[in-house]
């Protein structure tokens, strides 16, 4: 049984969480072009290493982000998403627009 | 001819040394027209249509393995056209007319069987979109169709119709299906290439690509630097990393794909059978092994590791299929990595940097694409850059336009 463990409930049987895709870098909505926002939507980094993840307990519904190996599976560690968001981000639609 | 076995069998001669299917080693030159990397099903294929079909023969293969020893080897061998959208069902039920006709075109037998497959739908939902995809593939030439749980029982004698509680309500009835030996798909398109002059290098570990002013100049390799005027990856997991030693990204996430094989048994099932909601497929072999494949694994992993939770949760579907399974032997389980797009559809065709071509994004669907992929591919090439009608769709700048081609159509897609 695979293990990760949440930082909110502790060591848990992998089959619990759910991937939620790598941590991105968000371009500022307002004035991105068509391309890189596609860039933002659609690329990921695939280099073989440690990437930083997206995941989700799913019983508790609780996301948070982890460290892990993309080719060995070893998963380095996992923390709050609060540790790396600092603010709130908020989508407003441009007047005019619909 | 007797005879001719007398002779051999007095001789000390070797009947078949002297023709054997591939040429031995030859060193690597440094100067190609067309470098191809990748040496399986896609490649090989690449380069047979290019030097049977349009004469380009100053060619190389290289391949870091062995000859289809990838996901060539790994694919569970299902041949079908039963796409959802029509770029794909065009596209792949190309696909399917070429594959019919392989085994006489190699002169070399790929245990080509044309047997059907059918895909259960459990769901009102599930209807909807078989009939929308039956009616799509009747439009665009392939032959499918929707039919009720009694044809289905009669297709299927074996099949349980109420797998986990499931009820069977209706089944897409696919009679172009197949299967194949996979090996001898690349191993038939690899002698043909050969013989008309292509170079297939093997153990041969391309390390980088060098490129100039934005153009493909040649390729780095474990046995020294090769030039080249056109280079084609074709490189299936490890698509995204290929490119990004050409110098640009590929929107791809790879996805282990796990898959086994049960020991033979006599033949009693005809058809391929995919359940829609058990993420499921079952079909036996022509030497009675019971294949079982399903979806990729859950989160990405550039590994071919196996993982006993996705095994068992495979069997568990597979027997509630056909219960009688739980008292067979597994043989084999393995699994291959899976370079996915975000809309289940390849990309084909032109790259940021010229003369450099791309296959990728093959996913679930590779195996049933090779020899439309290796015509179209030829094609391309022998072109010079124009890229043929039916893979314009499969351009890598489409996500750039946020024009997907959205083919729910595909195993790893859910219905």
């Amino acid at each position: 049984m695979k293990i990760m463990t949440c930082p909110l409930n502790g060591p848990r049987n992998i089959s619990e969480f759910v991937y939620g895709g790598q941590v991105k870098a968000m371009p500022d909505h307002q004035n991105v072009s068509d391309t890189d926002w596609a860039h933002h939507v659609f690329y990921e980094k695939n280099d073989v290493g440690i990437v930083l993840e997206w995941w989700m307990h799913s019983p508790s519904s609780f996301w948070f982000i982890a460290e892990r190996h993309n080719a060995t599976d070893e998963i380095i560690r996992t923390y709050p998403a609060d540790q790396l968001f600092k603010q709130r981000v908020d989508f407003v639609a441009n007047e005019g627009e619909s | 001819m007797p005879f001719g076995l007398l002779k051999y069998g007095i001789s000390n001669d070797y009947p078949f040394e002297k023709e054997a299917d591939l040429p031995l080693p030859t060193e690597l030159k440094r100067q190609y027209d067309v470098v191809i990397i990748g040496g399986g099903g896609h490649g090989v294929a690449t380069a047979y249509y290019l030097a049977k079909y349009h004469g380009i023969t100053n060619v190389a293969v290289l391949e870091k393995g062995y000859l289809g020893g990838g996901n060539t080897a790994r694919n569970t061998a299902v041949i079908r056209s039963n796409y959802l959208t029509p770029e794909g069902v065009k596209f792949y039920s190309e696909s399917v007319k070429l594959y019919e006709n392989l085994s006489n075109e190699f002169d070399f037998n790929i245990m080509y069987s044309q047997r059907g497959q059918l895909t259960l739908a459990h769901t009102d939902a599930t209807v909807r979109a078989f009939r929308q995809r039956a009616e799509v593939n009747k439009h665009f030439g392939g032959g499918t169709e929707l039919i009720d749980p009694r044809d289905v029982a009669e297709l299927v004698p074996t099949l349980n119709l109420n797998p986990a509680n499931l009820p069977v309500l209706a089944g897409l009835w696919h009679k172009d299906g197949a299967t194949a030996r996979h090996d001898a798909v690349a191993w038939g398109y690899a002698r043909g290439a050969t013989q008309c002059g292509v170079e297939l290098h093997q153990v041969t570990e391309v390390t980088d690509v060098l490129v100039s002013n934005g153009r493909v100049t040649g390729v780095k390799t474990t046995r020294g630097d090769v030039n080249a005027g056109v280079v084609i990856q074709a490189v299936a997991g490890h698509s995204a990393l290929m490119a990004q030693k050409a110098g640009f990204p590929l929107p791809l996430v790879a996805y282990p794909l796990q898959a086994m094989v049960t020991l033979p048994v006599k033949p009693f099932l005809t058809p391929l059978v995919s359940s829609s909601a058990l993420h499921c497929y079952v079909q036996q072999t022509s030497r009675g092994e019971m294949v079982i494949g399903g979806g990729s694994d859950p989160y990405p992993l550039y590994n071919s590791r196996a993982s006993l939770p996705l095994k068992e949760g495979l069997i568990s579907s597979a027997v509630e299929m056909f219960p009688f399974l739980s008292e067979m032997r597994l043989l084999r389980q393995w699994a291959g990595i899976t370079d996915m797009t975000s809309d289940y559809s390849p990309i084909m065709g032109l790259s940021p940097v010229e003369n450099y071509y791309i296959d990728a994004g093959w996913g679930t669907w590779g195996f049933k694409a090779t020899p439309i992929c290796g015509k179209t591919m030829a094609e391309l090439v022998a072109s010079g850059g124009k890229v043929p009608e039916l893979i314009q769709p499969f351009e890598l700048a489409r996500f750039d336009r946020f024009k997907q081609v959205n083919e729910m159509g595909a195993t790893a897609a859910s219905h």
